[in-house]
């Protein structure tokens, strides 16, 4: 019962609030109550001001309704808490049959936890004077005591603004709202539609009367619509006040930014195979498990082959997968899959693999964010290929919009899921692929490019990036046949690289190239071997020519030997016939020629 | 409570007030006043305290006070506010 109502927050203290979201709630005495709508919970940090008033405000067709709806439906189905809602516009009926077109049963939810008043009044009523909303607020009171409800709804307030038709009235009634809930401690929710600038200052009381404001917008961009949400106000509470897109999907309203949150993942050191084991050898073991892997080229260039195959080997796993397909259908891709040898049939039966083909809508990524969301929900996948994720990103026609491929990303991320995206573009383009932000935010980047080269084209394949694993900066060369898909090394010639028929040739003439230069090696060594086998004859000539002729010196100096000998007793014996004047003579004359010889020397000195 | 001038073809009346808060007074003295200016040959008024039954009020469609409900004569007519504007009220139960 009557909660005590606090202080107003200073500015000072939201302010606080605002920068630092994930802090304490300053005011203690702020509880929140969970509204169960994804990513509103996480941007208010915990949901809406419990026992408190929220307005909830907006143009008309902008989810108010589905917003109020959707947070008791949650309330009634998750925590089996009852509430109320009050309807001013339209009548029950109405609001129940749009209702069940997010899937929400509430027929089945009425009697116990759901209470629907029909606050229209009838076009037949006559207005004879004022009236009140006394008698409104204990029937009220009545049923949520009954039901023990906590949270009650009133739709479309604006409505019975115009019926009081006095301003005295109106803020009269509205505070008795304000105060009959703060009385009860019901949370509250008002739900008002904006009209034009008049209308809206008019009214701009119930925005200061209220604890949270909360602005929800449509409009229109480029022929499509986009919806977002706003907190304008939140007494005691941080918040952020920034404009988050938010989506109607099949399962309710949904916001696309769940908020400034911390990037904050589980990483692995698992590799997963990338279908490709020459590929998974280029990666130094395959993708990264829970990674983001972008594979970019230009139409044709098998960037939905590469997706094929891993997606096939996840099957393989027994991993659960998903296939978003924006270009084909389910039954043109397993057949197109099939001629290279990837068989995605068997998967899909055993439901492993669900494919999911659908045309781009307009421009509104939000929308087919938000489905694919609802779908990843649903199928639980542990591999996620999108083909092409560029198909979505390259029609980014609004602010809101521009990072909606990244937030998915993180979010698919933050969940574990490995993703495979390609991305359309011709040429490394880096100013299309950053644009996007997919090439941030993609831990490993591969690129398949056409070389077009005599008269050929044939696909080449690089990894731009891959962080946390080093990787092969060699381009490699990409081939499809019958017998699957392959990758072979190509050959780098004269600073060209060479592909197909050109890398054949070009293999026949390196191997061609290789015998004639055996051939000249084997020729040269055979003369090289002859030359040797002469020098070695000429060397054998040589030495028995030597030997000859030590063996002629050898006799000549035998044969001299005894011939000097011969003098020299010949000389003794001439000594001795012609006495010794001779022998001194011949001594003078040589010692006179040694004296000549000594001055010719020193004469040069 | 009621105040009744017993009649099977009169007019019948119930009108739904909330406590005493004062559009729900001066309606009261507002009926009264015009049924018996207009209706002294014979009618009927019923008045219910929305803050005692409310499910009663719940069951006729009721959500502001105050509100007049005209059952007899058929068909069944309905008038919200204090009743200070007798023309209008006159109309919504004198009409067919």
């Amino acid at each position: 019962m009557a909660l005590f109502r606090g202080k107003r927050s200073s500015p000072a203290t939201v302010a606080e609030g605002v920068t630092s979201m994930k802090s304490q709630s300053p005011h203690a005495s702020v509880t929140k109550i969970r509204t169960g709508i994804r990513g509103f919970d996480e941007v208010t940090d915990g949901g809406l001001p419990r026992s408190r008033t929220t307005l909830v405000m907006g143009g008309p067709g902008c989810g108010k309704t589905v917003f109020a709806l959707q947070m008791l439906v949650n309330a009634a189905v998750r925590d089996k808490e009852a509430s109320l809602f009050v309807a001013f516009e339209e009548n029950t009926q109405q609001i129940i049959s749009n209702a069940a077109t997010f899937g929400w049963d509430i027929p089945s939810l009425v009697s116990k936890k759901l209470f629907f008043l029909d606050a229209q009044l009838s076009p037949d009523a006559v207005r004879a004077g004022e009236f009140d909303l006394v008698g409104m607020l204990a029937v009220l009171q009545a049923k949520a005591e009954q039901l023990h409800a906590k949270r009650v709804v009133f739709d479309g307030i604006d409505v019975l603004l115009t019926l009081l038709n006095d301003p005295a009235a109106e803020r009269r009634e509205l505070y008795r709202i304000r105060d009959w809930l703060t009385q009860t401690g019901l949370t509250g929710i008002i739900t008002q539609k904006v009209g034009g600038a008049e209308e809206d200052h008019r009214y701009s009381f119930l925005q200061f009367m209220v604890d949270c404001v909360v602005i929800l917008q449509h409009q229109v961009v480029d022929g499509s619509a986009f919806r977002s949400l706003r907190i304008k106000k939140y007494r005691g509470s941080g918040f952020s006040g920034d404009e988050f897109p938010i989506t109607l999907t099949k399962d309710g309203l949904q916001l696309t930014n769940r908020g400034p949150t911390e990037l904050r993942y589980d990483v692995t050191d698992e590799r997963i195979s990338t279908g490709l084991p020459r590929l998974d050898n280029m990666l130094r073991g395959g993708y990264h498990r829970g990674s983001n892997v972008l594979i970019s080229g230009a139409p044709g260039t098998a960037k939905s082959t590469l997706c094929g195959l891993f997606a096939a080997a996840a099957c393989q796993r027994g991993e659960r997968t998903l296939y978003v397909s924006f270009d084909e259908g389910a039954a043109q891709i397993v057949r197109n899959l099939r001629s290279v040898d990837i068989r995605l049939a068997p998967h899909q039966k055993s439901g492993l693999l669900k494919i999911y083909s659908t045309r781009t809508r307009g421009p509104n990524v939000e929308d087919q964010f938000g489905a694919l969301r609802a779908l990843v929900a649903a199928h639980r996948p542990r591999c996620l290929v999108i083909d092409p994720l560029s198909a979505l990103s390259a029609k980014v026609a609004h602010l809101a919009s521009a990072d909606a491929a990244q937030q998915f990303l993180d979010y698919l991320k933050a969940e574990g899921i490995t993703v495979v995206n390609t991305s359309l573009m011709d040429g490394l383009n880096t100013d299309e692929a950053t644009a996007t932000g997919i090439s941030t935010i993609a831990d490993t980047w591969i690129h398949v490019s056409y070389v077009v080269q005599d008269g050929e084209r044939n696909r080449a394949l690089t990894i731009v990036k891959s962080r946390g694993t080093g990787h092969s900066n060699q381009v490699r060369e990409l081939t499809l046949s019958g017998e699957g898909v392959n990758i072979t090394d190509v050959f780098v010639a004269q600073g060209k690289v060479l592909m197909g028929v050109a890398r054949w040739e070009w293999e026949q003439g390196e191997r061609a190239a290789k015998k004639r230069a055996q051939v000249a090696t084997d020729l040269k060594r055979l003369q090289l071997q002859l030359a040797q086998a002469e020098a070695a004859a000429r060397l054998q000539v040589v030495q028995t020519e030597m030997e000859a002729r030590s063996a002629e010196i050898a006799e000549l100096a035998l044969a001299t030997g005894s011939a000097s000998k011969l003098l020299v007793t010949d000389r003794a014996v001439l000594r001795k016939m012609r006495h010794a004047d001779e022998e001194v003579r011949v001594a003078k004359s040589a010692n006179g020629k040694g004296r000549a010889a000594r001055n010719g020397v020193t004469g040069v000195h | 409570m009621a105040k009744a001038k017993t009649s099977k073809t009169g007019l019948l009346l119930r009108l739904y007030v909330a406590g005493s808060a004062p559009n729900s007074l001066s309606a009261i003295a507002n009926t009264k006043a015009i049924c018996e200016e207009h209706f002294s040959a014979g009618h009927e008024i019923e008045i219910v305290d929305l803050l005692e039954s409310p499910f009663k009020a719940l069951a006729d469609g009721v959500v502001v006070t105050p509100t007049l409900l005209r059952l007899r004569p058929l068909p069944v007519r309905k008038v919200i506010g204090n009743l200070s504007d007798a023309k209008q009220v006159l109309l919504a139960l004198a009409g067919k």
